[in-house]
């Protein structure tokens, strides 16, 4: 993947997603001017129906957590060189994992066994579900980008099957398992406030938030303070200097896919244990590619990645919202704003860079002379 | 130092192909040619040597358009001339023939000299022109390659007669060959000299950049001999000597004050037996190198860039298996099949300062203390936490720091981006981690490259220091007065061979300039 | 065996093909020249968005036609600006500009017509139908009516300029000038430029190609196979066609046939339901449908012969000196 030009670090991280941002919000912006819509409005209703009520911070939180698992996904394969477009199928995989796990055990199984059961189980699916590729990668040379793309493919074919074929009750057309027994649900967090007498309107943020949580914290614990982080970002940063050291790159690229693989598997104990109890089609709706939008607004960094689901998190609840209240609105309007981020952010980071670059050197200059 | 003449070595009667007069170019801090002037006769073939950075390429790289000179100005066939860019160097008749070539693997022969210059929009018409003037060009010169071949199914030697052709056929009439035998086999070379000699009949005027004497001696009129951006001599190939040339390219008065430590007694740290390796393309990049490393000597491996020097390194520190051959390190023995990797070679105590230090000696988007810890990273003392899977990064630091205070690493913050510090503190950090480890055996590549004056001195300093504790040093060093400074024993190493040792206090310049172009027969 | 069933077969095959082929030959162009695409799934879609909308408002097949052409190549060129101009990252512009469609589409969709994300039908007489009119259904008992009559005459036009734009594409290649200097400067930039020709203005070519097959692409969805755009109708259409490119090695005519083959499995898989293959017994039709993924990573892996793809793909030119 290309590096961006050197500037100084608060302007990197800082400065420059801000930037991207506001100019992907602006185009949105226009986009909402030209089919006839007020900005001021839509952006009004949308902060509203995100963060207005305890109910829609309920919301907002949980579509966060799906985004910093897959965020977190594309962050671990970033720092070890490779681009992870394949967080859509890991995640779904991930969620299979969760449904079969779930319907195989819940009914034998307390909550206390069953729920870690299942966090194991989604970490693995996700992370089988990336080995391959990572495999075909490091010792065939298949380019991973491609391999990727096709595994999100089958893996949401491989679901539908299931679905269909197998899991699907007797007699229902629902396409979707039977329900989990209770103990393989995440605990929704109204529910936990109520027992300790808080009132929390429903919402389906469930247990998974602390799940993330805890998820960052162990990525961010992995890459900078452990050793197996030192090798990866050694790997992904300069091959050649981690082959002088004596750090082997084929092991290096499964254990950053196998790790990226298992966080977005983590979607899965979100939406199938925590929101739908039980297995249904397209519950990861397109939250791996917004991973790949959170990880790059959050600078590959574990708090970056909070801050920009927290924002991801605002587009989505506050977009249904707008869908709701505004006529002529829809919730694809969120998703476009999500390309323009990926736009600006991404591919176009090259094109501010070295503006802000210029733009500083110049301040600097002025500074020299004037002091 | 010697004598420099300028004079030329033709009967000025005749308009000189190309005649350079008085260019400079500075790169930064580097004054990359000096004043250089001579004179090119037509229909001559013209040696240009010297030694690694004596400023051959820079000058033929202005002659052909890639840099323009700050001083001084050229003409071609007696007119005087820019040359903006290499189109207008092609539109003069000139062509050069680099040493990577540029030719699209896929691609016929045709098409590769065709592209660029297609004669219609049509391919089977252009294919066509082009196929019937090269036909008649290859009756003319004798060059032949097969046209339709794919350049990927084609051996080096027909690649380089096809930069050639495709120089010729944009009407070259100088034409400039950088290094061209680098690549070639014994018998490619000789049919390469065929190729000259008949162009030369032809009128063509030939430059060859090269430092290799016997070549030089066999084929060239004249040659123009450059050390350090400044032309030494100029002359007839008839009025000159390999010995004279080597002298006038490696021309400093040596110490010979200077006498070396007798390793003989002491044990033996590593040693090497028949390495062979060949590159992918079936050139040998190194012939039979045997050698042997005692405690306490500084052996120093001299010799042109690019004649193995690299290969040796990457050999010797387990980053790469060579194809055959022997190696004995700390008790240790290996055979190619089963190498030697750089784990292992770090456990057998020999630590290794690589010759490209941003590429593999540092990870550059690092802090220092994590750049510092390199290679020995999974260390028991790095270890802590649970099951030792967290880095000791207070250790870390603070083993950092104590080699930014020894080494005088500045500015003083382990903090800082392996990026942001200097060359010359770079290759201090990169020193102190190695050297910090107390190993039996160190390899060091181009220790001073791109490193001011004081860190020089230091490092020349510490290298001694570990040698003297007793400590078996390999240095590789394109700086000739740098080996000479430090070494106790010198290897020269031509086209992937040991030309000759030589102990330091018989060095001189005639002996090592000779081992430097000799070329094994 | 049955002249129904294999006419209507191959009437389907080829009626499925066609934007595949349209797509892989853009993917094609492009990837030779050195630059990745894989927006192949947005630039469909926008470009059948804009035919649908153009061609049931103006009336005319004309302008859907050019209203697709010209939003993939927009597309396009915004690709090269980010990634030729600027050596942004190929692969995330890619995504972005999917991301960018699918939404924006739909945004549109319901802005203008606000039905949904639909446009309205276009039009039976501004659709593409069959050129000939005849053979609309197979007949029973007459070989040459379904298999010849239905099987390959009787689809509309864009069908038949697929297919011959496989023979302008390779000609393109192998036999003109600026076919032979595209196929360079996917391999080495390097050397192209010091040959002194223009790179990115080469890649640009290649992306402007790419974009009008783009173009043609979307406007078969909605001007041939359907009557109006609905949300998200492409449905990976743009990845099987990478796909196909990939398992064609970058060259036209195997890619061809690469198109023909993930056409044929998706013609048949909705056929095959419910049969009982002798010796496999019942193929779920979800792994008929992943066939062509399936095939892909095979032949990536390098189980089927090595997949070589153009050297510089994926990687800026930047000048040396």
């Amino acid at each position: 993947m290309s590096q961006p030009v050197q500037l100084p670090r608060w302007m990197d991280i800082g400065l420059l997603p801000l930037w991207n941002l506001a100019v992907a919000l602006a185009v949105a912006g226009l986009v909402v001017l030209v089919i006839g819509q007020s900005p001021a409005q839509a952006l009004t209703v949308l902060l509203n129906g995100a963060l207005g009520s305890t109910r829609g911070l309920g919301y907002t939180l949980y579509y966060a957590t799906t985004f910093i698992f897959t965020g977190l996904a594309v962050a671990v394969a970033f720092h070890g060189g490779l681009f992870n477009i394949g967080g859509e199928g890991q995640a779904t995989v991930g969620g299979i994992g969760v449904g079969l796990t779930a319907l195989w055990l819940s009914p034998h199984l307390p909550a206390p066994l069953m729920l870690p059961v299942l966090v194991l189980a989604a970490a693995l699916f996700g992370m089988a579900w990336a080995a391959i590729p990572a495999y075909l990668q490091a010792w065939r040379g298949s380019h991973i980008v491609i391999t990727t793309i096709m595994f999100n493919f089958l893996a949401s074919s491989l679901n539908v099957y299931l679905l269909v074929n197998l899991l699907r009750p007797k007699g229902s057309m629902a396409v979707e398992s039977s329900m989990f027994a209770d103990s393989a649900r995440m605990p929704a967090l109204h529910e936990l406030a109520a027992r300790l007498g808080f009132e929390l309107p429903s919402s389906p943020l469930n247990l998974s938030l602390v799940l993330a949580l805890a998820a960052c914290v162990f990525v961010w614990w992995f890459l900078w303070k452990s050793r197996a982080g030192y090798a990866l970002r050694a790997v992904g940063s300069a091959p050649k200097a981690a082959h002088y050291a004596g750090i082997r790159p084929r092991m290096q690229v499964l254990v950053a896919m196998g790790l990226s693989g298992a966080l977005a598997g983590m979607v899965g104990i979100n939406e199938i244990s925590g929101v739908q109890g039980k297995l249904t089609l397209d519950f990861v709706a397109g939250a791996g590619f917004t991973g790949i939008a959170v990880s790059l607004m959050g600078r590959n960094h574990p708090v970056g990645i909070v801050l920009a689901s927290l924002l991801f998190g605002v587009l989505y609840q506050g977009g249904v919202e707008v869908s709701f209240e505004i006529p002529g609105f829809s919730r694809e309007m969120v998703v476009t704003v999500q390309g323009l981020i990926v736009l600006f952010a991404g591919a176009m980071a090259m094109v501010s860079a070295p503006l802000f670059g210029r733009l500083y050197l110049l301040f600097k200059s002025k500074e020299a002379a004037h002091g | 130092m010697s004598e420099i003449s300028s004079g030329t070595a033709v009967p000025s009667a005749v308009t000189p192909a190309v005649r350079l007069a008085g260019i400079s170019k500075r790169f930064g801090a580097v004054q990359a040619n000096r004043g250089v002037e001579f004179e090119i006769a037509p229909g001559t073939v013209h040696g240009l040597v010297g030694e690694n950075g004596a400023g051959k390429s820079t000058l033929m790289a202005i002659l052909y358009g890639y840099y323009q000179a700050d001083a001084g100005h050229i003409e071609v066939q007696g007119q005087r001339v820019q040359i903006a860019n290499s189109h207008q160097a092609i539109a003069l008749g000139i062509g050069m023939v680099h040493q990577h070539f540029m030719l699209v693997d896929t691609l016929s022969c045709l098409d590769n000299v065709m592209l660029g210059a297609e004669p219609a929009f049509f391919l089977a018409r252009a294919k066509r022109e082009v196929r019937a003037k090269l036909e008649a060009l290859m009756r003319d010169t004798g060059l032949h390659v097969h046209l339709d071949a794919l350049v990927a199914d084609l051996p080096v030697g027909e690649l380089q007669r096809l930069e050639i052709l495709k120089a010729l056929y944009r009407g070259a009439r100088i034409l400039i060959l950088d290094e061209p035998t680098a690549v070639l086999t014994p018998q490619e070379t000789q049919q390469l000299f065929e190729t000259l000699r008949r162009l030369r009949a032809l009128g063509t005027t030939i430059i060859l950049i090269t430092h290799k004497l016997k070549e030089v001696m066999a084929l060239c009129d004249a040659v123009t001999v450059m050390r350090a951006g400044q032309v030494i001599k100029t002359c007839d190939i008839r009025d000159t000597s390999p010995e004279d040339l080597a002298e006038a390219m490696v021309g400093r008065k040596v110490n010979l004050g200077r006498s070396g430590g007798a390793a003989e007694g002491r044990d033996e740290r590593l040693s090497v037996n028949g390495l062979c390796l060949k590159s992918e393309q079936g050139v040998a990049l190194l012939s039979d190198v045997s050698l042997s490393l005692r405690a306490g000597e500084i052996v120093g491996v001299a010799g042109v860039s690019g004649n193995g020097q690299s290969e040796l390194l990457e050999l010797l520190s387990g980053m790469r298996a060579p194809d055959a051959g022997r190696m004995s390190l700390g008790g240790a023995s290996f055979e190619a099949a089963r190498w030697l990797e750089p784990r292992g070679a770090r456990a057998l105590k020999l630590a290794h300062v690589p010759e490209d230090r941003h590429a593999c000696g540092m990870v550059m988007s690092f802090p220092a203390w994590e750049t510092a810890v390199l290679g020995y990273h999974d260390q028991a003392q790095y270890r802590c936490g649970p099951g030792g899977l967290t880095m000791n990064e207070g250790h870390m630091r603070a083993q950092t720091a104590e080699m930014m205070e020894r080494f005088d690493v500045r500015p003083r913050n382990a903090e800082l981006g392996s990026s942001k510090f200097s060359g010359g503190n770079q290759q201090k950090l990169v020193l102190a981690r190695e050297i910090g480890q107390a190993p039996a055996v160190l390899l060091v590549g181009q220790p001073t490259r791109g490193v001011d004056i004081g860190a020089i001195e230091f490092i020349h300093g510490q290298l001694r220091a570990l040698r003297d504790a007793g400590c078996a040093v390999l240095l590789v060093s394109s700086e000739l007065d740098e080996i000479l400074a430090l070494a106790d024993r010198v290897l020269v190493m031509n086209g992937g061979r040991i030309t000759g040792e030589l102990p330091i206090d018989q060095c001189d310049e005639k002996s090592l300039g000779l081992l430097m172009a000799a070329q094994a027969d | 065996m049955d002249e129904l069933l294999i006419g209507s077969v191959l009437a389907s095959t080829l009626r499925v093909t066609t934007p595949l082929l349209l797509c892989a030959l853009a993917g094609l162009l492009s990837e030779r020249s050195g630059v990745i695409d894989i927006g192949l799934e947005g630039k469909m879609l926008f470009a059948a968005f804009a035919a649908a909308a153009a061609a049931s408002v103006g009336h005319s097949t004309a302008l859907g036609l050019a209203a697709a052409i010209g939003v993939a190549c927009a597309l396009s060129l915004l690709h090269g600006f980010a990634c030729v101009s600027h050596k942004g990252d190929q692969v995330i512009t890619g995504v972005a500009l999917n991301m960018v469609a699918a939404g924006l589409t739909v945004v549109l969709g319901i802005a203008w017509f606000a039905q949904g994300g639909q446009t309205p039908p276009v039009g039976p007489e501004v659709r593409l139908t069959s050129l000939s009119g005849a053979y609309a259904e197979p007949v029973a008992g007459n070989w040459f009516a379904s298999v010849i009559g239905h099987g390959l005459l009787s689809h509309n036009a864009l069908v038949y300029l697929a297919f011959f734009l496989v023979a302008a594409v390779w000609f393109f290649l192998e036999h003109t000038k600026p076919g032979l200097r595209l196929r360079a400067v996917g391999e080495n930039p390097a050397m192209v430029d010091a040959a002194g020709v223009s790179v990115p203005r080469l890649r640009y070519a290649a992306l402007l190609m790419n974009g009008v097959l783009c173009g043609l692409a979307g406007s078969y969805l909605t001007l041939a196979q359907n009557a109006s755009f609905s949300p998200n109708m492409t449905a990976g259409r743009g990845f099987i066609a990478l796909a196909a490119m990939i398992f064609g090695k970058w060259k036209p005519v195997p890619t061809l046939l690469a198109c023909l083959l993930f056409g044929f499995l998706d013609a048949v898989a909705i056929r095959l339901q419910g049969v009982a293959i002798p010796g496999i017994g019942e193929v779920p039709v979800q792994l008929i449908q992943a066939l062509p993924y399936i095939l892909t990573v095979v032949l990536l892996a390098g189980f089927i012969g090595q997949a070589m793809a153009p050297q510089a793909l994926g990687r800026p030119y930047v000048k040396e000196r």
